[in-house]
């Protein structure tokens, strides 16, 4: 493996990647996970450590995976290698319970 | 594949060959202490209870001191009682007998007191304990091994590199046939819904959400609604950006399975695979109800730190944060750190947590042991009376 790996991907299935320090808009990470081959995504967004971007386009309305699970829904269109965080996913607030 | 493990009478096996002393009571607990001290192999239950409780409480304390006697890390057990507590010794000690295994029961009120009692019950666990001490280990398949899963001191690492690396070995071990238990129900609040659609039938869908509202209601009856208050303003600060995100940080650590059964507070879980068990967030009553339940092994991933282990199961002490594993090295075992400085994936962390789990099942000492953490909180819904 060549250098420092710079973002997590969780579970093959995730839709997003977190960044293991601050990563500057405009800058190209590699990311891999599991099996699959090693992708290099271009970051249209600064992104702050711990936080996510998107490792594909997400329309208005479409789950946002993490950990193979969706973590919640988009509000807008996401575009790859953009910042996943509260101003563009909204999860489901009232218990499963009462669903 | 295989541990070297002890094979029991009742066709259970466990990774420990313990002689136990359980006071039935906690009238009878300081005569418990002395039997037990000095002697290795031999470890007592610091119990409080046993008189007092009421209603459901009555059955949850049987049941968890029973299956602490029952678990396959046990070779013989002596019940202590006073003999006037509500709690019957004997009962007690009838129950455990059942696995087969060598259960002796006195009583302080019968046996002439508090030095009698000790001096006899001294001698018992002498001879069990020499009687243990013949016991082999031998190869025993990993779809036998119960597996506890805890995480407790959370911090930014546990989402990110411990759970997530604890979910890989969840997943080779179910692989191999074994068993995981994901528990302490408030902590899946906002993950539930996720969770249920894993589980093997709506039934078992229906009994984690009604848990799960049945731990919310009571919080909001003690004034903690903890669905408003999370993701907290420093979870979205450090990147958390939902309910769902946080929770299910937390219980990725056991993988990514079907769920296969629901079992209550320290109940035998009676499938394979993925199995969930309806406990508090407590750190210690937790892993007293698994153990409790049967797992002859935990595994515990912390951020910031904790020390705690079982009186009968190995815990592994497995972190993502250097500096912590540098300061507590002491009450760590693996450290998964790599994950997050980049230098490991999730996966080789995962294998590296699961050839620990072979390793520790087959004899190697963890960290809480070898301080002799033998941490014991009983898990109760009402006060005593």
């Amino acid at each position: 493996m060549a250098g420092r790996i710079k973002a997590i991907v969780i579970h093959e299935k995730d839709t997003v990647a977190v960044a293991l320090e601050a990563l500057s808009a405009g800058s190209e990470v590699t990311v891999a996970c599991g099996e699959a081959l090693p992708q290099r995504i271009k970051l249209v967004s600064s992104i702050p450590m711990g936080h996510k971007f998107a490792l594909k386009d997400h329309e208005k309305g479409t789950p946002v995976i993490k950990y193979g699970e969706p973590i919640g829904t988009s509000t807008s269109a996401i575009a790859k290698g953009e910042h996943v965080h509260v101003h563009n996913v909204a999860g489901k607030k009232e218990g499963g319970a009462h669903a | 594949m295989t541990f070297q493990g002890f094979r029991r009478a009742d066709g259970l096996a466990g990774t420990r060959n313990l002689v136990l002393v359980i006071p039935s009571v906690g009238c009878s607990q300081g005569a418990a202490r002395a039997i037990a001290r000095g002697r290795k192999d031999a470890v007592y239950l610091p119990n409080i209870l046993g008189c007092g409780q009421v209603g459901d409480d009555q059955v949850l304390v049987k049941k968890t001191l029973a299956g602490f006697g029952e678990n396959p890390n046990v070779f013989s057990v002596l019940v202590v009682g006073n003999g006037c507590e509500t709690l019957n010794p004997e009962g007690l000690g009838e129950e455990i007998a059942r696995s087969g295994k060598r259960t002796e029961v006195i009583v302080i009120q019968k046996d002439g007191g508090v030095r009698k009692t000790v001096a006899l019950g001294r001698k018992i666990v002498g001879e069990m304990l020499a009687d243990a001490a013949k016991l082999n280990r031998e190869p025993i398949p990993l779809s036998e091994l119960i597996l506890g899963t805890e995480c407790g001191g959370s911090d930014y690492t546990s989402g990110l590199a411990s759970n997530p690396a604890v979910g890989v070995a969840s997943d080779m071990l179910i692989a191999e046939g074994g068993t995981v238990i994901l528990s302490e129900t408030p902590e899946l609040i906002g993950a539930e819904h996720l969770l249920a659609r894993r589980a093997r039938t709506p039934e078992i869908a229906r009994k984690v959400l009604d848990a799960v509202a049945w731990w919310e209601k009571k919080a909001i009856e003690g004034g903690q609604n903890i669905r408003e208050v999370n993701p907290s303003p420093g979870n979205m600060e450090g990147g958390i950006t939902t309910l769902e995100e946080k929770s299910l940080g937390c219980i990725h650590k056991a993988g990514t399975t079907t769920l296969e059964e629901f079992v209550p507070a320290a109940m035998r879980p009676t499938s394979k695979g993925l199995v969930y068990m309806d406990t508090p967030a407590h750190d210690i009553e937790q892993l007293t109800c698994m153990v409790a339940g049967g797992a002859q092994i935990v595994v515990f991933t912390t951020g910031r730190g904790t020390p705690p282990g079982s009186p009968i199961a190995p815990v592994i002490k497995i972190t993502g944060n250097r500096d912590t594993f540098l300061c507590m090295r002491d009450s760590m075992d693996v450290d998964v750190s790599g994950v997050v400085q980049g230098r490991q994936t999730v996966r080789d962390a995962g294998k590296r947590i699961f050839d620990e789990i072979v390793a520790v099942a087959s004899g190697k000492v963890t960290k809480a042991e070898r301080l002799g953490q033998r941490d014991f909180c009983i898990f109760k819904v009402n006060m005593n009376i």
